[in-house]
């Protein structure tokens, strides 16, 4: 257990540091674009196909559901509601997790264990801001915009669902799904991927920089980014929620 | 301590743990300009992590460290930073970044740590890749090089802001005895031209004799001799010589 508040601790200063560092001079702007390059454009066809899927999926479901009570006239908003408060931000933060997390600890960690990070070091340049800040800025930047593109394409999965079942038209459905839609149902938990973002980039930063393992350390930085990364990022959309609805009691529906 | 006023390197009885495990015990040495200095010993005997320590990559815990004027075993990191711009550090297995081709590779220290123009960096990787035989490769990605490129890209990357001292870890190891050749051939090119001061750790008997102006055996954290190739080879310990001996 103290082992568990030590990592927490250590994890917790180190994401400081880099919060820190992003405000200080050189900015990193070529860094970051790359990485965000990385993490955003490369996590686009993942996104894509499984808001796609997950939209024609849901809407499958719900409808055989609504149908009963002659409710699928509600299917566009029960749709646009799931994913922009819910779906959307969650799902991308796990897939996120998934495929940039482990990237962004296995290649620290091989960077570490063939003296890369030595050599940056060895060349007077600070090695934490110009590895660690950078991914932890673009995961930051990405994931609202990723989240985005999540939402939109399980609207979209979702309309052809619904099209190819009632002929529902685009215009109409477009319209019942955000005639009841707030700007506080889609700013706060677009924004919440932000800390999304920045718990990915820490998380997986702070397992490959640290390591001291050699290869092994590889593999164990690669999965303990991704199974910590997402187990936060579940805990933390419970707390972000609430802290949602405190903020803005509007969207709590 | 005025040593540090006349020497470009010295090490005064450092001492290095990592928990129980003792690696340098009261260990020091001294290297002036244009002079080489070979670390010998078997593995695990401390060679490199002297070389880290050196860099200030590893603080000891007891000892001070001097890089010409300046003592750098207590100085904070910022000032740090300068007095690494005085070093170069060829790591074992070059440890060039797999992201960047090798132009990107020499170019970072230069656009980060000088005034100099995009077309004066372009000038200074071309002159410096040429010097190692590189001249043509300069697109390529550190996984398109064989070995021996990987080690003089990295030896490149040390030299490229005129160090006064260079540190080389085993930079003869994995390579057949001409490219050994090649990279030691290099390396004296630097000492005798540029009056850089040399530490190298090396397995590789052939190499020290010919690069050392004197020559440190390690032994389990300890040094068991300390003086030219001639000396080291009359030297009363017999692992020294043993060492100094082997082909």
């Amino acid at each position: 257990m103290t082992n568990v508040f030590e990592i927490a601790g250590k994890v917790s200063l180190f994401g400081l540091r880099a919060a820190i560092d992003s405000l200080r001079r050189p900015f990193e702007g070529a860094q970051i674009a790359r990485q965000l390059a990385e993490v955003g454009s490369k996590s686009l066809p993942l996104v894509i196909a499984s808001g796609f899927a997950l939209g024609a999926v849901m809407t499958l479901h719900t409808r055989s559901t609504l149908v009963t009570f002659g409710a699928t006239s509600v299917i566009p908003t029960v749709q646009a509601f799931a994913f922009f408060l819910e779906i959307g931000p969650l799902v991308t933060g796990l897939l996120v997790a998934g495929r940039v997390g482990s990237g962004i600890g296995a290649v620290l960690a091989n960077m570490r264990a063939t003296e890369q990070i030595d050599g940056i070091e060895s060349l007077s340049i600070d090695s934490f801001k110009f590895l660690v800040v950078p991914r932890i800025v673009a995961c930051t930047l990405a994931l609202p915009i990723l989240t985005l593109v999540m939402d939109f394409s399980g609207l979209l999965g979702g309309f052809l669902s619904e099209y190819s079942s009632s002929r529902l038209s685009l215009q109409l459905y477009i319209f019942r799904a955000f005639s009841a839609f707030d700007w506080s149902n889609f700013w706060p938990p677009t924004l919440k991927t932000c800390v999304f973002g920045f718990t990915i980039g820490t998380i997986s930063s702070f397992f490959g920089y640290t390591t001291n393992e050699g290869a092994q350390g590889v593999g164990r930085a690669a999965t303990s980014s991704v199974v910590i990364s997402s187990l936060l990022i579940i805990l933390l959309d419970v707390l972000l929620i609430k802290v949602i609805f405190f903020v803005f009691p509007g969207s709590a529906l | 301590m005025t040593a540090g006023d006349t020497r470009a390197v010295v090490f005064d009885q450092v001492s290095k743990s990592f928990g129980a495990k003792h690696i340098l015990s009261d260990v020091s040495f001294d290297v002036g300009a244009g002079e080489a200095l070979c670390i010998l010993g078997r593995s695990g005997t401390g060679k490199s992590v002297t070389l880290k320590l050196l860099i200030s990559l590893l603080k000891p815990d007891t000892g001070k460290i001097w890089i010409e004027q300046d003592e750098i075993t207590q100085m904070k990191e910022s000032d740090l930073s300068r007095v690494r711009r005085k070093m170069g550090f060829l790591f074992q297995d070059a440890a060039l970044f797999d992201s960047l081709t090798l132009y990107d590779n020499l170019a970072l220290p230069l656009l980060r740590l000088t005034d100099k123009s995009p077309q004066e960096v372009d000038l200074v990787v071309d002159q410096v890749l040429r010097q190692v035989g590189l001249g043509s490769d300069k697109a390529k990605m550190p996984s398109e090089l064989s070995g021996g490129m990987r080690k003089r890209a990295g030896l490149a990357r040390a030299l490229v802001l005129q160090p006064k001292v260079l540190l080389a870890d085993e930079p003869s190891s994995g390579l057949d005895r001409i490219t050994a050749s090649e990279i030691d051939e290099l390396l004296l090119r630097q000492k005798t031209e540029c009056r850089t001061a040399l530490i190298v750790v090396t397995h590789d008997v052939h190499g020290a004799r010919r690069l050392a102006d004197r020559v440190v055996v390690l032994d389990r954290g300890k040094l068991i001799a300390y003086g030219t190739v001639a000396e080291i080879e009359h030297s009363e310990n017999e692992v020294a010589r043993k060492l100094i001996s082997e082909s």
